[in-house]
């Protein structure tokens, strides 16, 4: 991680809210209005060439900020700059047009391919939307970009259904770098895998990095997969990051109680002692009422009483790493 | 099962012990042969991990074991004793005295496996009033649901007496596996297959679920077949495990014999593969290769395909091979391939 260069994604106090029970009927009927803050005012960047590697629990949110940076979703506020422009309101065509640079990774190779459409199709699909070649080149750069992610042009043909799970992540990632883009969501990308297609997936990631400069913003709610493709580490509990840092120094000497315990509940296959175990109680609470103070208070076994009251914010501590947490030795 | 046995083992007689079974499904591709040849015993009292990817063949042996193999499949051929009881010879009345009282199973996914259109207390009482001995004959009905609040409380759900007349879907996925080990524990089993329990929870309450596991054998008494794909799971939680691969077991013993010495060549594989938080240098080696398809095998070892030390004399019906104090593995360049 280089300090000096300028980031190639920076957000700033983004925040995503939906609205619930906002519908006509609702309202007839008089519903309260709910709002679901699933990313609650959130600042982190991310800098060209590495991967932040982004963990927390399902229903954190995690998925929500990464698609929200992609304006999948639109944010409610804040903003988002991509290598140094403002896109927070870019209009609808000139994001289509930068979407060329950015592109994500979905979790279920299942669920997110077409299954009437072949594989060339599917793959030669965003050069022909985004008008970049010429019908006769789009199968010559789809056969090279199928070889590149371990598939072959006798695949070309081929449907979904006719691959296995590893094999149509392997066209879900072929699909997301044809138009050669710099930023790349891996949003889950193994975690519907077996572990040994898990790590073949995971090491052709990894060269596909270094070969075409990509930067990654990796979600998984694996912390061992995380740890081994991060250069650094954001943790994110009910709509906030509580920690983030350096992915080394985070996974040693984890700051925050909430990292803490997710850490310490890994089961680790090494004997060796044992990380001191971090046990929480109770389950996420509702994210539509979200507990006053630190979100964190009512699970955290060190909670005082300015927890309940006083919302912590990132702040800097002891190495490069920034956590939000009121407590001294955390 | 073999020559070579621990002290932990020789002493007790299996709760559970099955030989050479086989259980196959008729597709139109072919007859795939999902389980192919297992030997397994499981001891009172002990947890025994069972751990392959999926098609290994791990949840499979044990819908047999269980008597719920999906048809068209069937078992072919093998033994399977239970506490003296002879599993394959059973009709379906003795399915039913047996299933849930003495052996009892929870599924991989708890949303699918609760019914929906009744409370947690219905789908508790249902399994005690069927199966429970030891209920008074007046009051039935309050005992059962005593029982049902006092085994909801066992397994952590806050405020039992007013949960358990809630549905399935008022509660979130920790708490919907814990109802279904609750359903499962309720006639305090013998014997817990415990399937994949905790891959659609998050680590933090996975670890809650495996300790409740974990403390619930310990105070009942009961064995428990913790089936999973997560070696640290099996390292935390299992006393002895077997590795499964394409219908076979081919590795078994001491779990921490086993991971400290794996011998063959897809065990080690697939400890190389699990990425350690506790050496982020050591590289994730992928295993190369897909599994085979399970139709017509035999003739070979099944690892042949994607195995570094292959030989021509691996071109054969491999079979299991005592490899030190309980541990046995299946594979015949076991000298060859860890020097």
């Amino acid at each position: 991680m280089n300090e000096t260069q300028s980031p190639l994604l920076d957000v700033r106090n983004l925040e995503k809210v939906y609205h619930l029970n906002s519908g006509l009927l609702q309202r007839i009927a008089r519903q309260p209005a709910l709002n679901l803050r699933a990313v609650d005012k959130v600042s982190f960047s991310v800098n060209a060439g590495e991967t932040l590697g982004l963990i927390g629990e399902s229903g954190c949110g995690k998925s929500t900020l990464a698609r929200t940076v992609l304006r999948l979703h639109e944010p409610t506020s804040g903003s988002i700059t991509f290598d140094g422009r403002d896109i927070t309101k870019l209009p609808h065509r000139e994001m289509t047009a930068l979407r060329r640079r950015m592109q994500i990774i979905f979790q279920d190779p299942y669920a997110s391919l077409n299954p009437r459409k072949s594989v060339e199709e599917i793959v030669g699909l965003p050069l022909s939307l985004h008008r970049i070649a010429q019908r006769s080149e789009i199968r010559d750069r789809v056969v090279a970009m199928l070889e590149s992610v371990g598939l072959k042009s006798s695949h070309l043909g081929r449907f979904p259904h006719q691959f296995s799970g590893g094999q149509r992540q392997r066209i879900g990632i072929a699909r997301a770098l044809i138009l050669n883009p710099s930023f790349v969501v891996c949003d889950e990308p193994v975690s519907a895998l077996d572990v040994s297609v898990q790590a073949q997936i995971i090491a052709l990631l990894g060269s596909l990095k270094r070969e075409l400069g990509l930067t990654y913003l990796f979600i998984s709610h694996d912390i061992g997969v995380i740890g081994h493709v991060s250069d650094r580490i954001a943790v994110m509990y009910l709509g906030d990051i509580v920690e983030i840092g350096p992915a080394r120094e985070l996974l040693r000497a984890p700051q925050h109680p909430y990292t803490r315990a997710l850490l310490s509940a890994v089961p680790q296959i090494d004997a060796g002692p044992k990380r001191e175990r971090v046990k929480l109680s109770g389950d996420l609470p509702s994210p539509l009422a979200p507990p006053p103070g630190c979100k964190f208070h009512t699970r955290c076994p060190f909670a005082v009483e300015r927890c309940r009251q006083e919302t912590p914010a990132l702040r800097k501590v002891a190495g490069q790493g920034m956590v939000a947490c009121h407590l001294e030795q955390a | 099962m073999h020559s070579t046995r621990s002290s932990v083992t020789e002493m007790s007689t299996p709760l559970l012990s099955i030989r050479g079974l086989k259980t196959c499904f008729p597709t139109r591709a072919g007859l795939v042969t999902a389980v192919d040849g297992v030997d397994l015993d499981v001891y009172p009292g002990e947890c025994l991990g069972i751990v392959g990817e999926s098609g290994s063949g791990k949840s499979v042996t044990f819908a047999s074991v269980i008597g719920l193999v999906r048809s068209p499949g069937y078992v072919a051929d093998g033994s399977m004793q239970f506490d003296g009881i002879d599993l394959r010879g059973l009709n379906a009345d003795g399915w039913r005295t047996l299933r849930g009282r003495d052996i009892a199973m929870t599924m991989q996914d708890a949303l699918t496996a609760l019914n929906p259109a009744l409370t947690v207390a219905e789908q508790i009482e249902e399994v005690l009033l069927a199966h429970a001995t030891d209920l008074p004959r007046r009051g039935r009905r309050d005992a059962a649901r005593a029982r049902a609040i006092e085994m909801l409380r066992l397994v952590g759900i806050p405020a039992p007496d007013k949960r358990i007349d809630d549905y399935p879907h008022q509660f979130s996925g920790g708490m919907r596996q814990r109802i279904m080990i609750a359903i499962a524990l309720s006639c305090r089993p013998k014997l817990l297959i415990a399937d994949e329990p905790t891959t659609a929870l998050d680590v933090t309450i996975q670890a809650q679920v495996l300790d409740l596991i974990s403390d619930l054998r310990r105070e009942l008494g009961m064995s428990v077949v913790l089936i999973t794909h997560d070696l640290g799971i099996v390292a935390e939680h299992t006393d002895r495990v077997a590795v499964m691969y394409a219908g076979q077991i081919v590795e078994a013993g001491v779990t921490r014999e086993l991971i400290d010495r794996p011998r063959h060549p897809y065990t080690r594989g697939l400890i190389g593969l699990i990425p350690r938080l506790s050496d982020l240098d050591a590289p994730i080696k992928p295993i190369e290769g897909q599994v085979p398809e399970l139709i017509g095998l035999g003739g070979t070892c099944r690892f042949y395909d994607r195995c570094d030390f292959r030989a021509s004399r691996c071109r054969t019906d491999i079979p299991m091979e005592a490899a030190g104090l309980d541990h046995q593995v299946r594979c015949v360049r076991v000298e060859e391939s860890l020097q």
